[in-house]
């Protein structure tokens, strides 16, 4: 196998627009992302640097805040080819679904990627929910 | 004053491999004396047949039910119970050295704690991890983040390209093969023998022992992350073992014909690993056909391992030399035992996985009470499991055995009566698809394992083995009618004895 696909959700009891203005604004991802340490932003590129100091260049694919959708690649380093998407549903009671769906070659990166993503939504839930 | 603690483990380490065991490859004089004085468990079974749950088994004293770590890639919570900061709130001083694996080890967002500690040197932020004051942690290779790569590539970085590389282009386990059959994982490295890591992990354990005050009481686990694959010892010493003279194992089956025979009464997943069409964890080599493995690289492979174990028992010398010097040598308990096995050939395979039979299952486990508690030497032949080392840590160190602990200790003979009357041991596999259950349970001389539903099993399927007759569990006995109020027997107390599982479930988040 050489392709994989990942995907981890967390539902948070904060409004979806809240939610999205914490996650969906790609030069703040540092600030919620465990183990991205910094970011820049320029158009449609960004570069993040990761904990162990490995940058690692990516194009924004979609910034959509109608849809609340977040969709990049990263384009150099450990991935041959990669695709991340972050959605933000409105569940209608107040509270939301995040979902993070990875799918990257080689097979392994989607599962790196996609639980590092996993655990820092999990972070992201208990610090929103803990600041009501 | 307490007696004092070296809790040794190496890393996928059979049973067959030690002296006292009746193995015949390597030398392993220093844990034979250990046997010889102490305690040795004919039957050591782990809770699980891979590292991260079985390490957070040792280190918790429960199921991988309980602490959660169903699987490699699944990181035990820092906050879960611990018998270090057991011993630690007990006044013990405390360390780990050489392999952790309580958290993922790709981690290129190097989020994980025991992955981010070497940058800031061997004392953890808030004074402990798990319990431990002190941590210097290292693993099979040169590569990654840990102390032992780090000193390497600043004080020998000449040597950090010798090693094997353990993934490959695709980050997958590495199929390549060496050496002079082109066995997978086979390796010429031509490091200096005292920059191996088996060395480093023994020449930093006496570095921290040095480091304690003639009355502390202390606990120290040295983790060897040897004779795990890769096998790369150091070029210096593959001298002593010619694989051309290594006997194949017990019951090894030479013929295609018996391999497949043997295979195919077995669940389903066994054949379709050996035939290549289904990998079903990442822990083996995901381009790798077992089929094509032959004579000649099971002979090297077995080689290689038993330089490796004859290293851990060098290095282990010193350590216990060293300890003597102090003038601690009437009150040190010593335990050496592993995490799990290998499969080294059994079957025609080599590696791990879902697989509960002797060669990962069977496991070498001695325990060496300091003399001054008055012992006596024995040999235990009833079953017992790893999860059993954290409350006999506690018993050592007279501590209560704290209530997270969910086995008692080991037994001293086999008539003491606290022997477990079962063993149990879980796997749970999901990855990219492919997903694996199985539970096993250990008790009167069978060895039974049900097979919940998943990818390629339909819950059905299973393996029934008589230890006595069949110590090599070649006969399936799952579908014998013969066998059949045993097998209901021990799938009754399986069902009522295993421990409920963790909920919610914890996060699968890499895939080692």
């Amino acid at each position: 196998m050489t392709r994989g696909s990942v995907r981890r959700e967390v539902r948070i009891a904060r409004p979806a627009g809240e939610v999205w203005a914490r996650i969906g604004d790609p030069a703040r991802v540092q600030d919620w992302f465990v183990g991205i340490v910094d970011s820049t932003v320029d158009g449609t590129s960004r570069v993040v640097i990761t904990g162990s100091g490995i940058p690692m260049p990516e194009e924004i694919v979609t910034c959509d805040d109608l849809q609340r959708r977040f969709q990049y690649r990263i384009t150099a380093g450990l991935v041959r080819e990669h695709l991340s998407t972050l959605d933000v549903h409105d569940l209608g009671d107040g509270t939301s679904l995040v979902v993070y769906s990875c799918d990257a070659d080689p097979a392994t990166m989607a599962l790196v990627i996609g639980g590092a993503a996993g655990s820092a939504l999990e972070q992201l839930r208990t610090t929103m929910e803990g600041q009501r | 004053m307490a007696r004092k603690i070296l809790l040794v483990t190496t890393d996928q380490q059979r049973y067959d491999t030690l002296g006292c065991n009746g193995g015949t490859l390597a030398r392993t004089p220093v844990v034979d004396r250990l046997a010889s004085e102490g305690i040795r468990y004919e039957r050591a079974i782990p809770q699980s047949v891979v590292c991260m749950p079985s390490r957070s088994t040792i280190l918790t004293g429960q199921h991988p039910s309980t602490h959660g770590v169903w699987m490699n890639g699944v990181p035990l919570p820092v906050g879960a119970p611990s018998v270090a900061s057991t011993l630690h709130d007990a006044g013990y001083r405390t360390a780990l050295v050489g392999k952790p694996h309580f958290q993922p080890f790709l981690d290129p967002f190097l989020r994980f704690e025991e992955n981010a500690l070497a940058r800031t040197g061997t004392v953890p932020r808030g004074g402990t991890h798990r319990g431990f004051e002190h941590l210097e942690l290292a693993t099979h290779t040169a590569a990654g983040p840990l102390h032992y790569a780090r000193w390497l590539a600043e004080h020998h970085p000449e040597a950090v390209g010798m090693f094997y590389a353990v993934l490959d282009s695709q980050l997958e386990v590495n199929a390549a093969g060496g050496g002079d059959t082109g066995a997978p994982q086979v390796h010429v490295n031509p490091i200096e023998r005292s920059w191996y890591h088996t060395d480093w992990v023994a020449d930093r354990t006496i570095a921290w022992l040095d480091s304690l005050g003639a009355a502390d009481d202390w606990f120290c686990w040295m983790s060897f992350p040897d004779p795990h694959h890769p096998w790369d010892p150091p070029q210096s010493e593959i001298g002593r073992i010619d694989w051309r003279d290594v006997p194949l194992p017990d019951g090894y089956p030479q013929s295609r014909e018996e391999r497949e025979r043997i295979l195919d009464a077995k669940p389903r997943h066994w054949r379709l690993w050996y035939d290549g069409t289904l990998v079903s964890n990442y822990e083996a080599p995901a381009a790798w056909v077992p089929a094509t493995l032959t004579d000649d690289q099971v002979r090297e492979v077995n080689a290689r391992n038993a330089v490796e174990c004859e290293l851990i028992d060098e290095a282990l010398g010193r350590v216990l030399a060293a300890i003597d010097a102090r003038g601690w040598g009437d009150e040190v308990d010593v335990i050496f035992t592993t995490d799990h096995g290998e499969l080294q050939g059994d079957f025609g395979l080599l590696f791990k996985g879902p697989y509960h039979v002797d060669g990962l299952m069977r496991l070498p486990l001695v325990w060496r009470p300091a003399s001054s508690a008055g012992v006596a030497p024995s040999v235990v032949s009833h079953p017992v499991g790893l999860v059993g080392l954290a409350a006999t840590c506690c018993e050592i160190a007279g501590v209560d055995v704290p209530a997270y602990v969910e086995a008692p200790a080991l037994p001293l003979s086999d008539g003491d009566g606290r022997a477990p009357e079962r063993v149990l041991t879980e796997w749970d596999s999901e990855l990219f698809g492919v997903g694996v259950h199985l539970r096993t349970v250990t008790r009167d001389g069978w060895v039974c394992t049900a097979y919940a539903p998943g990818t390629v099993h339909d819950g059905t399927e299973g393996e029934l083995y008589d230890l006595a007759d069949d110590p090599l569990q070649r006969a399936n006995r799952w579908d014998d009618a013969a066998c059949r109020a045993q097998r209901d027997d021990l799938l009754d107390d399986l069902r009522v004895s295993l421990p409920p599982p963790r909920s919610p479930r914890l996060q699968l988040e890499a895939p080692v």
